[in-house]
């Protein structure tokens, strides 16, 4: 019955939207069998349990939630790297899972991930010419001239400029930023339509951490990407989205434009990261902040009903704990999975 | 009733490491002083050599050190004078104690947490095993670990959780001083939030003193009386946190404040271009001239320490 | 390659990995030498040996250098041949068909002590009449001394030290010691060798026109050559030479061959996990627990003891063994890393992050391991050599020492049989361990700057 109701809401917000889905995601779950001794089954972590969106072409969207979520299983599921347990993605209106082998690496090719840390991301043993090349060499790219042209084109795009200067360094030669750039430049080298950013600022500096921003918001602008921005960090979110999904312990328990969200947050888990999230005030120090007591469930059993409820200060009983809330529209556009909005 | 008009008196500490290219001067003539149940934010960008800075305090130091010199005065005796040995039995841990970097990644995973807790108890106060169990549950109690966690390894419990326990081993000597380096950069909002609320509220319920090093300016603000700003080794500004987070006075201050992003904020961060200089050879006069916009003449000479008010920062621009 | 030459730079800062590198260059400068001097065929059929070979080398003789260490000179063998024309000879012709044919040998004796054996090898061409020959000694003071007077075939070996009559006539003395013997001795119970410029004339009479008569004189002494002998007479040199490119080829194949196949096979194991990884991890169990030494002694035995055989089961034998454990863990932590992930992310074929992005990645801990492997595969060689499992036709290191051990060398004092072996594997080893080391040193940065 719920499911049934997702999906009435989830057709609404597609048709109400004018733009053609370059992603479309239909009730994704990724679980992860456990296995006791190498084998025999012991259960299974719901890391992604029934997530469905749109995605339009241009549009980037920001999915954010605590470690252990299912954020980063949703992402690599989107990557390829995953296989859905259930459910499908569509991409440009075809099913990934009907791909063949080289339809995949089509895929791959077509969609850019850009990772946390750029250090790790990085093979140390490669010089910055290897790394930009690989993926156009595993893209299928024959031609010498053709790969140079590409790679000294992305290098422009993230402004590592003189290239010249770059392209023999390896990784640990650089800063943190310039690092990022070489991964952002990777991401963008077979000129994708989908970027996939794990939360691409978190390890740097906070005077560079703007500027990557900005470069991943112009790079979106100009090539018309669509990207989905992974973070735990509500602070930077909106300069760089548009929508912005909130997960929790596998579900997202929100969806809403970004000034509806930070203005006007509906869900009880959305509040509490709201409330948790500083800006740099002297009264920081004078206060305690609001936070919901115990911690995120585990994947593997997850509470009955709403998953958020034996953390919730305004939990309904013998509702929430019972039964999984549907999705609700109390304003246009702005859905969340709370029986509050009955 | 203290006995000692500051807590801890920074001067002049220096620390320089030896490497292959160079000396590397991480820690260059730092200045800085803490009041009882205080808690000063050290600010500063990865490789500025705040890390250092809180290896030079605790003098924990690595084989390749080049200059170690200056004061360090708590309570009113020069440390730096006692040797190594004084200096472990009568300091480290005892006075002052440290949350190291990624501390929660560090326990020991085949050791029950409740023995990581006691163990400072055991070496530094000479208290059995059994008696150090004591102070480690009332430290348990006070981050706020459930009682029955003590017998928990490690790997059973959360990052917040392991982040708690790392804090209760610093606590569990009682000593005047904490220092926390980037106590919460890997951790989740909700955890984040968590545990700011423990060291405010250990602060308030124990009195102990804090220094927070850290490069996230927002999270700072959680726990900061004042606030010192560290470029390329040297302390650039000191200002109680009120008028800092305000209006810095610092142009590297400033443009930091500027690149904070804000939950609900219409004008875009800023960011700061180019790179700290290398601290093998910093530059002559001020080390952040090269990025600064209001650079005049002056700024190729060594700047000042000017004091303005109750706050004090290294810039000609105030001279 | 500017990687490369940083290494080579970084090398240059350990003196150790320079005194390693100069003796590894060193033995490949010998191997070269050896192969080049005396080829495959040549070293085999000298090693093999005979009396027809090294007939004018004493029996385990140490080596010639042995004098500069001692004050008491011993004598070294000596060789001369009329045929190399070593000897003075005079032809005068005589009757009608009578030709006198003279050699005269020249040469020195400054030794304190007696040689061994006095042998002349004749060789005369002739159609049917024998030549005839007389040999007469010359001392230094002077004395000459009749040694024998014989007719001679095509070939004729006469041995001095086994002629009875000339033993009574030097006074009951042997030859090789009354031929020497100063005639002032103080002491006539143990003479003491003349030393000076002694001659030997061969008066040989040959009867046809076209006979000829030529002859080798062998004074075995009691030290020979660079190396010494052995109990066959061979030139230790032989086997000491050779068994430099047979030990270093040995070591660096083994160490090579092992090094890389683990490293693969490990790493196929953890890239596709699952029943590949399961099999590799029991097949490496059950390997631990089987007896190496046992295996290649019972392949030694029964099967065959080329080196190329024994050299394969080394191999095979050391792939699966606590090497692919560790490796195993190493790649176990490169596989989440993230830079993998993102090779996956563009479409990298499995392949691909197996030998570009999992592998490269260990190469900086392989190498230091691959040159510090080498002395102890080069160890193994030897030790089965010495076990009597040594290659049965290619002289080696472990072959010498097994000589010497089975003919009571150090029983017999000969420590020279046993010590120069012995000397260049710990040469060897040292040089490679030395290497190594710094090696791990420059690759490994936590030991860096310690």
């Amino acid at each position: 019955m719920t499911d049934v109701k997702t999906n009435t809401a989830e057709t609404r917000m597609a048709t109400s939207s004018d733009k053609k889905a370059l992603v479309s995601i239909q009730g994704l779950r990724v679980w992860f069998e456990l296995r006791r001794f190498g084998f025999g089954h012991a259960g299974w972590v719901r890391a992604v349990d029934g997530v469905s969106f749109d995605l339009a072409a241009g549009e980037a969207i920001a999915v954010v939630g605590e470690s252990g979520c299912g954020k980063s299983s949703l992402m690599k599921t989107i990557l390829g790297l995953y296989k859905p347990t259930e459910g499908d993605i569509l991409f440009d209106g075809t099913k990934m899972s009907e791909y063949d082998r080289a339809k995949m690496r089509w895929y791959h090719s077509r969609v850019g991930y850009i990772q946390q840390d750029p250090y790790g991301a990085l093979p140390p043993f490669m010089s910055i010419a290897r790394i930009l090349e690989e993926p156009l060499i595993v893209a299928g790219v024959k031609d010498k001239a053709e790969r140079e042209q590409r790679i000294m084109k992305a290098m422009e795009e993230v402004k590592l400029t003189p290239q010249e200067d770059f392209l023999p360094k390896f990784p640990h030669m650089l800063s943190g930023g310039q690092q990022q750039r070489v991964v952002i430049a990777r991401a963008m080298i077979m000129e994708p339509k989908l970027l996939v950013a794990d939360e691409p600022v978190s390890m740097l500096d906070a005077s560079v951490r703007v500027e990557i921003l900005k470069l991943l918001r112009n790079l979106q602008e100009n090539h018309n990407l669509s990207v989905i921005y992974i973070t735990h960090d509500l602070a930077t979110v909106s300069y760089f989205s548009e929508r912005i999904f909130v997960m929790y312990a596998g579900k997202l328990v929100e969806k809403a434009k970004v000034q509806q969200l930070l203005h006007n947050a509906l869900h009880p888990y959305t509040h509490a990261l709201l409330a948790a999230t500083s800006d740099p005030d002297a009264e920081n120090a004078t206060r305690f902040r609001d936070v919901p007591p115990g911690e995120p469930p585990s994947l593997v059993k997850p509470p009955a009903g709403c998953r958020f409820h034996p953390r919730c200060p305004k939990a309904i009983a013998g509702l929430c704990d019972k039964e999984d809330p549907p999705e609700f529209e109390p304003e246009p556009g702005h859905l969340v999975a709370c029986w509050l909005y009955r | 009733m203290p006995k000692h008009e500051k807590l801890l008196q920074i001067k002049n500490l220096t620390l320089h490491f030896r490497t292959q290219k160079g000396d590397v001067q991480a820690v260059d003539g730092v200045d800085f002083e803490l009041d009882y149940n205080r808690a000063v934010v050290i600010l500063g960008e990865s490789g500025c050599g705040k890390s250092s800075l809180a290896k030079a305090i605790l003098r924990l130091l690595p084989r390749n050190v080049g200059k170690y010199a200056g004061s360090i005065i708590f309570e009113g005796n020069d440390v730096m004078q006692l040797s190594d040995e004084e200096y472990r039995q009568n300091v480290r841990w005892v006075a002052m104690s440290l949350v190291p970097q990624a501390a929660m990644n560090a326990l020991n995973p085949v050791i029950r947490v409740g023995d990581q807790v006691a163990e400072p108890a055991v070496v530094h106060l000479g208290l059995s095993r059994n008696e150090a169990l004591q102070p480690a549950l009332k430290m348990f109690r006070h981050v706020g670990v459930p009682d029955d966690f003590i017998d928990r390894y490690p790997f059973e419990l959360s990052g917040g959780m392991r982040q708690r326990v790392a804090i209760a081993m610093a606590l569990v000597t009682s000593p005047a001083l904490i220092i926390l380096d980037e106590p919460t950069s890997a951790l989740d909002v909700l955890t984040q939030a968590n545990i700011f609320n423990v060291l405010k509220r250990i602060k308030q319920e124990l009195g102990t003193s804090f220094i927070l090093i850290t490069h996230d300016i927002a999270t700072s603000s959680e726990l900061a009386d004042d606030v010192a700003v560290m470029y390329a080794g040297q302390i650039v500004e000191v200002c109680d946190a009120k008028r800092f987070f305000h209006e810095p006075l610092h142009p590297y201050s400033q443009k930091l404040m500027a690149s904070v992003p804000r939950l609900r904020q219409e004008k875009d961060p800023e960011f700061i271009t180019g790179q700290p200089p290398s601290l093998i050879n910093p530059p002559k006069g001020c080390r952040f001239a090269a990025r600064c916009s209001k650079r005049f003449e002056k700024c190729d000479e060594e700047p000042p320490v000017i004091e303005q008010d109750g706050r004090k920062v290294k810039c000609w621009l105030y001279a | 390659m500017k990687a490369f030459l940083n290494t080579f730079r970084e090398i240059g800062r350990y003196p150790s990995a320079i005194a390693g590198l100069v003796i590894i260059g060193i033995l490949i400068l010998v191997s070269v030498y050896a192969l080049v001097t005396i080829p495959y065929d040549e070293a085999v059929r000298l090693w093999r040996g005979g009396e027809d070979i090294w007939y004018a080398s004493p029996k385990t003789a140490p080596p010639a250098w042995f004098n500069f260490f001692s004050r008491k000179k011993q004598p070294v063998t000596l060789t001369l041949s009329s045929a190399r024309g070593e000897a003075e000879r005079e032809v005068v012709p005589g009757g009608a068909d009578a030709t006198d044919i003279n050699l005269t040998y020249t040469f020195d004796y400054p030794y304190d002590d007696f040689p061994t054996e006095l042998t002349f090898y004749f060789t005369s061409t002739f159609a049917s009449k024998q030549p005839f020959v007389a040999i007469r000694w010359v001392t230094p003071d002077g004395r000459e001394l009749r040694v024998a007077d014989f007719g001679i075939n095509a070939r004729q070996t006469y041995r001095a030290v086994q002629d009875e009559r000339l033993k009574r006539r030097l006074g009951g003395l042997s030859p090789e010691v009354g031929l020497f013997a100063d005639p002032n001795s103080p002491d006539p119970e143990n003479p003491v060798p003349l030393k000076g410029t002694y001659q030997i004339r061969i008066e040989g009479v040959v009867f046809e026109p076209d006979s000829d008569i030529n002859a080798e004189f062998v004074m075995q002494g009691k030290l020979a050559g660079w190396a010494g002998t052995d109990h066959q007479r061979r030139d230790l040199m032989i086997p000491l030479l050779w068994g430099t490119p047979v030990a270093l080829a040995f070591g660096l194949v083994a160490s090579l061959g092992t090094g890389l196949l683990t490293m693969i096979i490990a790493a196929l194991g953890v890239w596709y996990a699952g029943w590949v990884d399961e099999l590799i991890q029991r097949i490496t169990e059950i390997n631990l627990v089987l007896p190496f030494l046992s295996i290649l002694i019972m392949v030694g035995t029964f099967y065959s003891r080329s080196i190329w055989v024994i050299l394969g089961v080394t191999i095979l034998l050391s792939i699966f063994t606590g090497g692919i454990k560790s490796y195993r863990a190493i790649f176990m932590q490169i596989k989440e890393t993230t830079y993998i992930e993102a090779a996956r992310a563009y479409g990298a074929s499995d392949m691909r992050i197996i030998f570009l992005y999992l592998i490269p990645r260990i190469i900086p801990v392989l190498i230091p391991g691959l040159i510090s492997g080498i002395p102890s595969f080069v160890f193994l060689e030897a030790s089965l050599a010495v076990l009597g499992l040594g290659d049965p036709v290619l002289p080696t290191w472990g072959k010498i020492i097994n000589n010497a051990f089975s003919n009571g060398a150090l029983y017999n004092g000969q420590y020279y049989w046993v010590l120069e072996p012995a000397a260049l594997l710990m040469i060897t080893g040292f040089a490679f361990a030395m290497l190594g080391f710094s090696l791990d040193r420059i690759f490994n940065p936590r030991l860096r700057g310690l």
